[in-house]
């Protein structure tokens, strides 16, 4: 019998198909994400990013298919998964009515952190993330930038080794979507795994490796270079509409 | 049960930043209580009656002055023919119309019978019987008055008639014992049934299941810190029935609020249950006024339940209202404890306990 080993896979899908009625939202994926990497995913409306995103965090079951995130089946070991991913959504599920500082508090508490150590962490990332002057403040009372911040830190307030990012950077000024991607290189080279979605090219284009969905299924994976180079073109962004243009093309 | 204590801790720091919410779960059974304290008066008194003396005899008017002084009539008005009198009970202006024929006291010196015709507005059954009973009873206690005056002898039967537990036989007393359990009800599923759903529309409830957080944690800290919220309501209640109303506390109050704990449970556990059907807040609020109809007519708050037929009864008896009413009463106002309570406080602990379990059952940590 041999003793399990770290994977060196952070995420790996088998198959993984999810329907709603009628509606294919992710359609027969295969995709495997290395530990340490920092992954988009990109693709237009619909195309079932959120969907995948959600099934890797257990907030959904797959109709069909496999995953494992971090070594653990999403379906039979979700809790097992839970304890390890943080995971932030455009909505940021922040408490409207809880001040910064408690609403870290939280979230960290939720994860297991408690007493002496919760207080350092807590502490740790209001200094990290600029918000020890706001730690008093109300969440709901923050502009859009501010509670981008706050949810990335309740997101890795028990140090996830994987993050899920849900376009973290949907409706935030450039000088924090700038400030954001920092965070994410520096999340990334501590060895953090991060999978993100975003519609913004020029973040698109600071990711290690690139997946693209459209209609539910994967039509390009690649890094940023190897995907120019197969589809000719100047940047990720006429990759992206070129890809668009020939799926729907070729349905139509 | 993990993470019930960091919900407890967030709950209770939105509770206490919630004034809104604080103040009108604290206002309500206030208004309740004025608003059905005073408005349910089932004992109807002073209707407006017209008179039709045709007899025109020191007599006659002492009947009609015993039936004044029986509260039950207020002589509006003295009419001179049968068509006057009916025009004025048909457009409203009386309820009630009294007839003494021209030969009222040549039949009662003959040794009677007399003749004395009561005609009540019936169309409100509810507003017409006590008026009904009223004048018969003013016409015994008359009969007996002028037989005493003749020197016969007592009869022979007495009934004496003694009102337990509501010497008064006012509404009050029966009806604000009855707010705590409605109001209860209603406030207890709302609350949690909006608070769940409002957690889903913003998006924190997706949050809060990525998490490692237990099921049961989650659901219990979620509603726990709304039975400070029903307990306050009572104490409210309690007191300004007593200041108020008068409404009597015999019984045991440690005992009341112990068999109210169930009660809460079960509601708020209704209320989470109910979260898991509806989509919006505005779904929630439908849905929690919808289930307190049946509360309202079929538990037995207004409407004596052994009045109704067999299949309403049987609905009553699926509604964790009807028992705790029982207790409420009987613990307020009989002043009885558990030694009779206890199949109420059994069947109200397995409300508590099975819909609990239920609401944790069909809670999924999915968003689907």
């Amino acid at each position: 019998m041999s003793l399990p080993i770290a994977p060196t896979e952070a995420v790996v899908t088998r198959g993984l198909r999810k329907t709603f009625g009628p509606i294919v939202a992710v359609d027969d994926l295969d995709l495997t994400i290395g530990r340490g990497e920092l992954f988009g995913l990109l693709g237009p409306n619909g195309s079932g990013k959120t969907t995948t995103i959600r099934m890797l965090c257990g907030l959904m079951e797959p109709t069909a298919g496999s995953a494992t995130v971090l070594g653990y089946d999403i379906v039979r070991e979700a809790e097992q998964v839970r304890r390890r991913i943080g995971y932030m959504s455009q909505r940021f599920g922040l408490y409207d009515d809880l001040t910064v500082r408690e609403n870290i508090r939280f979230y960290a508490t939720l994860y297991g952190l408690h007493g002496a150590g919760r207080r350092a962490r807590v502490d740790e990332l209001l200094g990290e993330l600029d918000l020890a002057e706001r730690a008093r403040q109300l969440a709901g009372t923050l502009s859009g930038g501010w509670k981008q911040r706050l949810a990335l830190a309740c997101a890795i307030a028990h140090r996830p080794g994987m993050l899920f990012l849900d376009e973290p950077t949907a409706g935030v000024d450039p000088a924090s979507r700038r400030l954001f991607w920092q965070r994410m290189h520096t999340l990334a080279a501590q060895g953090t795994t991060i999978l993100v979605t975003t519609h913004y090219m020029d973040e698109a284009e600071q990711c290690g490796r690139l997946a693209f969905l459209s209609r539910g299924r994967l039509i390009a994976l690649g890094t940023v270079s190897e995907i120019l180079a197969q589809f000719h073109q100047p940047s990720v962004e006429d990759v992206f509409i070129e890809l668009q243009r020939r799926d729907e093309g070729v349905l139509i | 049960m993990s993470g019930l204590w960091p919900m407890l801790w967030k709950e209770l720091i939105q509770l206490r930043r919630d004034r809104l919410t604080l103040g009108i779960m604290l206002g309500i059974p206030a208004i309740q209580l004025v608003l059905f304290g005073y408005a349910i008066q089932t004992e109807v008194r002073h209707l407006p009656t017209v008179v039709l003396d045709e007899s025109r005899t020191a007599e006659s008017r002492r009947l009609v002055d015993v039936l004044r002084t029986s509260g039950n009539f207020d002589v509006v008005e003295r009419v001179g023919s049968r068509a006057e009198m009916a025009a004025r009970i048909q457009s409203g202006r009386a309820n009630a119309g009294v007839v003494i024929p021209p030969d009222y006291l040549r039949r009662l010196k003959a040794g009677g019978p007399a003749r004395v015709q009561v005609v009540v507005d019936a169309a409100d059954p509810l507003a017409s019987s006590a008026a009904l009973s009223g004048a018969q009873l003013a016409g015994l206690a008359r009969d007996r008055a002028l037989a005493r005056e003749a020197g016969a002898p007592p009869p022979a039967i007495e009934v004496r008639l003694r009102p337990w537990y509501n010497p008064g036989l006012r509404s009050a007393v029966f009806i604000v014992p009855g707010i705590i359990g409605v109001l209860l009800s209603i406030t207890m599923v709302l609350i949690t049934s909006v608070a769940i759903v409002r957690e889903r529309e913003r998006g924190t409830l997706e949050q809060l299941i990525v998490t490692p957080i237990g099921k049961t944690g989650l659901l219990l800290g979620k509603i726990l810190p709304f039975l400070i919220i029903g307990y306050v309501q009572i104490t409210v209640i309690l007191i300004l029935g007593w200041v108020l109303f008068r409404v009597p506390m015999l019984g045991s109050l440690p005992l009341l609020y112990l068999l109210s704990l169930a009660f809460i449970v079960a509601s708020l556990a209704l209320g989470l249950l109910m979260s898991t059907l509806v989509r919006s807040q505005v779904q929630a609020m439908q849905l929690s006024f919808l289930f307190l109809l049946p509360n309202i007519l079929l538990s037995g708050f207004m409407f004596p339940r052994q009045a109704m037929p067999d299949f309403a009864q049987w609905i009553g008896l699926a509604l964790p209202l009807t028992y705790f009413l029982t207790v409420l009463r009987g613990v307020l106002l009989k002043g009885v404890g558990l030694e009779y309570l206890w199949p109420e406080a059994l069947a109200l602990s397995a409300f508590a306990v099975g819909l609990v379990v239920l609401s944790v059952l069909r809670f999924r940590k999915t968003i689907e």
